[in-house]
């Protein structure tokens, strides 16, 4: 069985409780502000289905759900599924945990990889975790999310349209 | 990079100005209330000396000022002062990187040294996130973090 190695971590700390980001991260009414325009889809159990959708209700990203311990720790396997060249990516996995810490929330998102996956092809969630997870954290704090517009980088496109595995 | 060396980056995005998260990142009255009540001795010039200076008087972190671009970057030579073995380290390098991006302001930290390990960047990987998270709150919500009001104790 492959081993997933973490290879993105994102730490935040919020002015909330465990419970309100739990629900922030768990239901559309939120995500659809904070995480671009997805709606997220959750079977709220171990093996339950996992799935973010645009707006026309295109799957961007598919998996099942691996642990689920509200309101402490969620984790899925992330398939993502458009742009379709992405669609050839090997799964990989995708760890939210929720800590007390002080009188807010310490919320740790780790992205695991089985394979040697290449920096450019990691520079996306390089790049969009630090804006999903600033744009929850403002959601939170102040009702209002940013619009933080973001194309998959250019880099990781290049590596994904060459890639053969 | 021709050596081996660590390093620790970490992005946020808050929604203010960048002359007011410029502000934040370098006045006293600000990092008292979300760098855990430290402040910064410095003129903030290209050659000037830079201190981080700890609530009881004693230096926490001192350095330079390598690169200066008021409300956009700047570089700062970083080297720990109190504690032992992040000391003998040698000075590290911290760059803020501030860039518009719509209502938002994109913060970007990196910290960076010359050796293939480091304890002061790994200290320092777990001291960012919670300092700019609670910088964050203090410039979107007019309060920082309780967490990281005071100088821990015992420290």
């Amino acid at each position: 069985m492959p081993e997933y190695k973490p290879k993105t971590v994102y730490v935040t700390y919020i002015a909330s409780t465990p419970e309100k980001v739990w629900e922030a991260l768990t239901s559309s009414e939120f995500t659809k502000k904070y995480f671009w325009d997805l709606s997220i889809e959750l079977e709220p159990k171990l093996g339950g289905a996992f799935a973010l959708r645009l707006p026309d209700g295109t799957a961007h990203v598919q998996g099942t759900v691996i642990a689920w311990d509200p309101p402490r720790k969620l984790a899925v396997t992330w398939q993502v599924q458009w742009p379709e060249d992405f669609r050839k990516l090997p799964e990989c996995r995708v760890t939210y945990e929720i800590a007390p810490a002080g009188d807010a929330v310490r919320l740790i998102m780790t992205e695991s990889h089985s394979w040697d996956v290449p920096e450019a092809i990691l520079s996306g969630g390089r790049m969009g975790w630090p804006a999903v997870l600033s744009g929850l954290k403002s959601l939170l704090e102040t009702g209002k999310a940013p619009a933080i517009k973001m194309e998959p980088p250019k880099e990781m496109i290049e590596a994904i349209k060459s890639l053969k595995l | 990079m021709s050596e081996a060396g660590s390093s620790f980056v970490y992005v946020t995005y808050i929604r203010t100005t960048p002359e007011r998260l410029w502000q934040a990142l370098i006045e006293p009255e600000f990092t008292r209330q979300f760098w855990v009540d430290t402040v910064q001795d410095c003129d903030w010039k290209v050659g000037s000396s830079w201190k981080l200076m700890i609530p009881d008087g004693r230096i926490g972190d001192s350095g330079e000022v390598l690169e200066i671009e008021p409300h956009r970057r700047l570089v700062l030579s970083w080297q720990n002062q109190f504690m032992t073995e992040m000391h003998a380290e040698g000075a590290s390098r911290m760059t803020y990187l501030l860039e518009p991006q719509g209502e938002m302001v994109k913060l970007t930290v990196t910290h960076q040294i010359n050796r293939p390990v480091s304890k002061l960047i790994e200290a320092v990987s777990t001291g960012w996130p919670l300092i700019l998270s609670s910088l964050k709150s203090l410039l979107e919500t007019g309060a920082s973090l309780e967490a990281t009001r005071r100088w821990p104790e015992g420290k």
